[in-house]
């Protein structure tokens, strides 16, 4: 057991250098970091109710491109792997495709999750500095359950990597299903309700099987300065999480071991 | 005796056929034996079904039938590869990493504690010439540079069977001869080596035994010396007389 944790961290912390050592990784990055800079120093018309609105606005940009930079980066491991045919040497090692796409699944996940620190940081100081009073249980909710939000892309998208044949499909199936889901999720049982058999069934099946990406939005929390969720109540929506995102990378192994490389 | 390192038997592969051809016979019925401490020979013309052998070998295609085993164990496990080095024909590295970090990465896919490795890695980077440029990420690096660290990254392990293929491929004849010294050194050392190549003069220099595979069947096998005296001439000889090939006047 140890031996397989040790061969995934190793393929985790390759997948984390080559995010880091991307150019176009840190475009995103920095440019997410200045606009939420320059957003979080602006005042405008010196009105003081204008911090929600920057908040909102903030909190939209860190949510957009930390969602493009899992989906991105996610959808390309493994079809880069193949196609340098970098795999090649690689699984002439003692290792097994498994624990190659769980190795780079966590390690997209822990870099977007150091991505994720750094812009809920830059946020908590800017907020801080404007309104005097920081709420850190809640903003630690709500970095965790973006977090688990990105374990569920993540391991969503490693399984449409293995199944779609372009990275550039898989990128905009899973953005759009996310999207979709979204702004969609919470609506589809009202939708069902209104609908006639066999539809609302369908409808219903898909409500209750999809991974509800929108409870983990935790934003409204933060803007409008509510309090923080009881943490027994919030372990249970993380559990909901890890359970969608392990569903998802059993079925990417499965498909991955029966996938033909030549 | 020595023992079997690699044991082929029965071996077939097919492609699948597209758009409602026939499938594609890569490799018929083929069986062989590598024994420990040998340096084999595979040779081939192109599309004679080597590489699908060696990808077999390493367990990156299922065969259709028959079997294959290194070490005993069936190449479709991941164990069977703790004792393999393998140097792909072409360069297929991880561009972003320095030589050092790809070497570290492959000791610890290979669980080799980190003092050894940090050992073997100083000693695979002096012996392929590569230890001034060990920092410097391998997109950096010109073609002998990144074929000699595929050569690095083969022997990290201290591997009782290498699998080259076309080690000398795109080299100039100061790679080629570090090459062919490096296969001797590892004979030397008890260590098997299987090999396919097209430059037949380097194979009939460094090969115990050879085997000729044409269109996926093996058409001859034996020990290099046997076949120059049976066929009375040199290797490169041999190989066209077994593959059949007539030469056209030009």
């Amino acid at each position: 057991m140890r031996a397989h944790l040790d061969k995934i961290l190793a393929l985790s912390g390759v997948a984390i250098r080559e995010m880091y050592r991307r150019k176009d990784f840190y475009v995103v990055l920095i440019l997410t970091v200045i606009l939420t800079l320059a957003l979080g120093s602006m005042n405008f018309f010196n009105e003081p109710g204008i911090t929600g609105y920057v908040k909102e606005i903030c909190l939209l940009l860190i949510w957009v491109f930390l969602l493009i930079i899992a989906i991105t980066a996610s959808a390309r491991q493994i079809p880069s792997e193949i196609e340098s045919a970098t795999i090649f040497p690689l699984l002439a090692k003692p290792v097994t495709r498994s624990e190659v796409l769980l190795g780079k699944a966590l390690g997209c996940w822990l870099a977007t999750g150091i991505a994720l620190v750094v812009f809920y940081t830059i946020f908590a100081i800017l907020t801080a500095s404007r309104e005097h009073t920081l709420p850190v249980s809640l903003l630690i909710q709500t970095v965790l359950a973006h977090w688990t939000m990105l374990a569920i892309v993540i391991s969503m998208t490693f399984l449409g990597s293995v199944i779609f044949a372009a990275p550039s499909s898989n990128t905009t199936i899973c953005l759009t299903v996310i999207i979709g889901i979204m702004l969609l999720g919470r609506h589809l049982h009202k939708i069902a309700l209104g609908l006639s058999e066999p539809t609302r069934t369908i409808v219903e099946i898909i409500y209750f099987s999809i991974p509800h990406v929108e409870i983990f939005d935790l934003r409204d929390l933060l803007i409008h300065n509510y309090p923080a969720a009881p943490w027994d109540k919030f372990g249970i929506l993380l559990v909901y999480g890890f359970f969608y995102s392990v569903i998802f990378l059993i079925l990417g192994c499965l498909a991955f071991n029966r996938k033909r490389l030549r | 005796m020595p023992d079997a390192v690699i044991k082929i038997d029965n071996l077939r592969v097919e492609y699948k056929g597209i758009g409602g051809n026939a499938p594609k016979v890569a490799v018929k019925n083929l069986s062989l034996e590598v024994k420990q401490g040998e340096v084999f020979g595979f040779l081939g013309p192109n599309g004679a079904g080597k590489t699908t052998t060696i990808n077999v070998l390493l367990g990156f295609i299922e065969p259709t039938s028959g079997s294959a085993t290194i070490f005993g164990v069936d190449t479709r496990e991941p164990i069977a590869r703790n004792r393999i080095g393998y140097l792909p024909e072409l360069t297929y590295y991880y561009k972003f990493l320095t030589a050092e970090e790809l070497l570290r990465f492959y000791a610890r896919l290979f669980q080799i504690p980190k003092d050894v490795a940090e050992k073997r890695i100083d000693a695979a980077l002096k012996l392929v010439e590569l230890d001034h440029a060990r920092g410097r990420q391998i997109k950096t690096y010109s073609k002998g540079m990144q074929q000699r660290i595929g050569l690095a990254q083969a022997i990290i392990n201290d591997p009782d069977l290498l699998i080259l293929d076309e080690p000398t491929s795109g080299l100039d004849p100061i790679g080629k001869m570090k090459v062919r010294q490096i296969i001797q050194r590892l004979k030397s050392e008890g260590k098997t080596v299987f090999f396919s190549s097209h430059e037949l003069g380097e194979v009939e220099t460094v090969s115990d035994r050879v085997a000729i595979l044409h269109e996926g069947e093996l058409k001859e096998e034996g020990k290099v010396q046997e076949l120059l005296n049976k066929y009375n001439c040199n290797l490169e000889q041999v190989f066209l007389k077994v593959i059949g090939y007539e030469e056209i006047p030009v």
